[in-house]
């Protein structure tokens, strides 16, 4: 088997450590080697944040060889911007479609740009785009943004629904454990 | 087996524990910090947090000097703090078992420079181990406690930023059941360095280091790692990994222990290659002393020198392999870090912007006051360097151009080393404005306590430090002690202290938004009155990045999911368009 890298990108404070780890998890129950990574730090101020996870057979560079990412997984639609070159010629996206304002947006000196939706399609036809952040609010509750997406990204992927299910149950804290499985689902349905 | 998946920084806590250790001290610096943070899940060992770098190491030294394994953390830079005592343990060498951590950070990733501390191993003296992945890291932990008490000295262990917060597959052991008691032993001839006795030490450490590189040749952990035979890497840490991505059929010398090198083991491998590299991050280490033993290597003339390695980078600089086109994102806007919403140190940023003062800065999350709107940071250096640089700073200019001049410190700093040059500010006469940023934690490297928020590592009570008596005790009469939130105050209070020709100290009181304990007070999110905002841009220099810019409206928004109601960016406006929400 050879190995697959996925490459998640967001904004400090979207959850998308929990949900490398989810992730990562998943991959050691399917009894794979697995590395994940990412920077802590300055990036937990509300900058872009990267996670690179990977699996197969025998991992070595826990960073991703740059232009050999297979799924760029993002939850935050500029950011996957950022990293598109990152990715395989056949590589797929799987994008929430949601925008956060960077500073120099948030204080009207440059603007968000505009049609990046259609700029990631017109390159990587296999892109799936979720909204994530209604799903999560169908579910109850808007911090639950990251599983959502974890649901739609498990579509892709070629794990069993109950290791998804019994990473979750694992990395999560108890009580919010119910409501991360409905998010999971919401996301799962979004394009089965 | 009890396979888990593990940072490197867990995994050298875990090392830690199953090495028998007692007593492990640190302060914190990314990428270091959750070494310590996942000790306390071990009760068998005394964990905690010390003002700086140096303390730690001599706490460290201290338990080590009494029988007992001791763990000391720090960042790169903290080893530069913590050089002193580290220079003459190597001399005394131990008792029990000393690890020292250094968490190299090659690429800056949150620091303010990248420096390569295996110098330090070369330069002190003393043994480096570097792991490649997490289960390394477990391992040379272990192993380091081995060495330190069987070579009778302290031990490295590099990890770099890769390393310490990349997960890998681990294969955790246990502790043993046997631990030695630790007790007081005299032995003046070995632990009191005055001349005479170090004199004859200095002789022991040199012919230690010799011992440990043949010592080197035959251990596992520098090892050959058998490839189609046409090329030779000699690599380390977490280079290795990207020279099996790289050169997956070339022979490898994996060294697990960076210095000293087992010479007799590189001379046997090199003597099978006309082609050699040498893989490395940041400084040629390895590559100088293999040059050194008359072998001919490629090294840096083709491997970057500065930042991390990656695997794209190792490929372009040995085969001119092109990176991935990145021009197409260039045109989007950046997204750098920024502070919180209601963080108590912006106010104060945007009013020393508006004073125009000369901002000699500090480390902390209050560094980020240098980034737009705010702007009002001038130099940076090391941790504690703001009170010495505004005092050496006022030495040399008019005394129109001193009242600039306004040190900014957070408490955690002031503590580390930032006291001493307010010590001297007072001593020698000099004149500025210190304002020490007191958040009661130290926020930047993710919340850790610190002797001025009354709470030890293992979040129990303990004195907390009273910062004002601290300022009048080394001398200090003039001090105000202002809330952040208060705009007007602060503004009114650095306008007095700024025309003030003497020391003068501002104490800013408000805690971290995200400290749970100290928050209880957080207050409903505010909303703008677009019939009352006139689109004047005034809150737009707060940085709060629960405001936004509306360009179709022309007027500014909250965030409610974000704002915490600190209610700074009311007192901006001039038009009373910041409201609370009705209750
Ligand atoms: C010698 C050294 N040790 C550790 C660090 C890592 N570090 C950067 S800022 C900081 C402390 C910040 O705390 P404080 O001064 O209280 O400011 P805050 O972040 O709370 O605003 C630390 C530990 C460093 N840069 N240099
Ligand atoms: S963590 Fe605390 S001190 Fe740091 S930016 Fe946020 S509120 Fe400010
Ligand atoms: S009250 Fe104003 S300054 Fe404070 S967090 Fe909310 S929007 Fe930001």
């Amino acid at each position: 088997m050879n190995t697959t890298n996925i490459l998640i990108a967001g904004v400090g404070g979207q959850g998308i450590l929990l949900a490398s780890e989810v992730l990562s998890e998943v991959c050691l129950m399917a009894g794979l080697d697995v590395k994940k990574n990412e920077i802590h730090g300055m990036s937990q101020r509300g900058g872009s944040v990267v996670s690179h996870v990977r699996y197969g057979e025998k991992v070595y560079s826990s960073i991703i060889p740059e232009g050999e990412v297979d799924i760029l997984f993002s939850f935050e639609l500029m950011e996957t911007c950022r990293y598109l070159p990152l990715l395989r010629s056949k590589g797929r996206v799987v994008v929430n479609d949601w925008k956060i304002a960077p500073p120099s947006v948030a204080l009207g000196k440059q603007i968000y740009p505009e049609n990046l939706i259609e700029t990631i399609e017109q390159q990587f036809p296999l892109t799936t785009v979720v909204d994530g952040l209604t799903l999560a609010l169908e579910t109850g509750n808007a911090k639950t943004v990251n599983t959502v997406l974890l649901g739609a990204l498990s579509n892709i992927l070629d794990f069993d629904h109950d290791m998804w299910l019994a990473a979750l149950k694992k990395m999560v804290p108890e009580k919010l454990v119910d409501i991360n499985l409905k998010a999971f689902a919401a996301g799962r349905g979004t394009n089965s | 087996m009890n396979k888990v998946l593990l940072s490197g920084n867990e995994a050298i806590a875990r090392g830690t524990f199953e090495a028998g250790a007692l007593v492990a001290c640190a302060y914190p610096g990314t990428p270091s910090t959750e070494i310590l943070e996942n000790m306390t899940r071990y009760k068998e060992i005394d964990s905690s947090w010390a003002p700086n770098e140096k303390v730690a190491l001599e706490v460290g030294i201290g338990a080590c000097y009494g029988g007992a394994r001791a763990l000391v953390v720090m960042k790169h830079v903290g080893v530069n703090v913590a050089a002193d005592p580290l220079f003459t343990l190597t001399y005394t060498g131990v008792r029990g078992g000393l690890v020292l951590v250094t968490a190299d950070d090659p690429e800056l990733h949150s620091s303010q420079n990248e420096q390569d501390n295996r110098n330090f191993a070369k330069f002190a003296k003393m043994p480096m181990f570097e792991p490649s992945d997490s289960q390394e890291a477990l391992d040379f932990t272990k192993l380091g406690f081995e060495v330190s008490e069987q070579f009778d000295t302290p031990v490295f262990l590099r990890s770099t930023t890769r390393i310490s917060h990349s997960k890998s597959v681990v294969t955790m052991g246990e502790r043993p059941d046997h631990i030695p008691t630790p007790s007081l032993e005299r032995n003046p001839a070995k632990l009191v360095m005055l001349p005479g006795n170090a004199r004859k030490r200095h002789y022991d450490v040199e012919e230690r280091i010799l011992k440990l590189e043949e010592w080197g040749c035959n251990q596992s952990f520098n090892r050959v790692e058998k490839g189609k035979g046409e090329v030779g890497v000699i690599t380390s840490g977490v280079s290795y990994q990207y020279v099996k991505e790289v050169l997956p059929d070339a022979d490898v010398l994996k060294l697990g222990m960076v210095y000293p090198l087992p010479k007799q083991l590189i001379r046997d491998f090199a003597a099978n290659y006309t082609t050699l590299y040498v893989v490395e991050e940041l400084d040629p280490f390895i590559e100088e002393q293999v040059q050194a033993m008359g072998i001919t290597v490629i090294g840096k003339e083709k491997i970057p020198i500065c930042g991390e390695l990656t695997p794209g980078r190792l490929a372009k600089g040995l085969f001119g392999i092109a990176l991935p086109d990145e021009s197409s994102t260039h045109h989007l806007p950046p997204r750098p870090p920024n502070m919180c919403p209601g963080c108590p140190h912006r106010g104060v940023f945007m009013e020393l912007n508006r004073a125009k003062a000369f901002v000699t800065g500090d480390i902390g999350c209050y560094t980020l006051g240098f980034m737009p709107p705010l702007s009002a940071m001038d130099t940076c250096v090391c941790m504690g360097a703001s009170i010495g640089n505004a005092t050496g700073i006022s030495k040399v200019l008019s005394e129109e151009e001193q009242r600039k001049v306004v040190a900014v410190i957070g408490d955690s700093t002031f503590l580390h080393t930032g006291i001493n040059g307010l010590m001297d500010m007072v001593y020698n006469n000099s004149t500025a404005t210190v304002i020490i940023l007191d958040n009661r934690i130290t926020a930047m490297t993710g919340r850790q306590e610190n002797p001025t928020s009354g709470y030890t590592l293992d979040n129990n009570p303990s004195f907390r430090v009273d910062m004002e008596q601290l300022c009048r005790a080394v001398g200090v009469e003039h001090i105000r002690i202002i809330d952040p939130y208060n705009i007007a105050l602060t503004r009114k209070t650095l306008r007095e202290e700024m025309a003030r020709p003497e020391v003068s100290v501002i104490i800013t009181t408000r805690p971290c938004i995200l400290v749970p304990r100290d928050n209880l007070d957080r207050r409903p999110s505010l909303y703008v009155d677009h019939d009352a905002c006139t689109g004047c841009k005034a809150c737009l220099r707060l940085g709060c990045p629960a405001i936004t810019w509306d360009e179709t409206t022309k007027k500014s928004n909250i965030d409610k999911i974000i704002c915490v109601g600190c209610k700074v960016c009311q007192q901006t406006c001039g038009f009373n368009a910041f409201k609370e929400v009705e209750a």
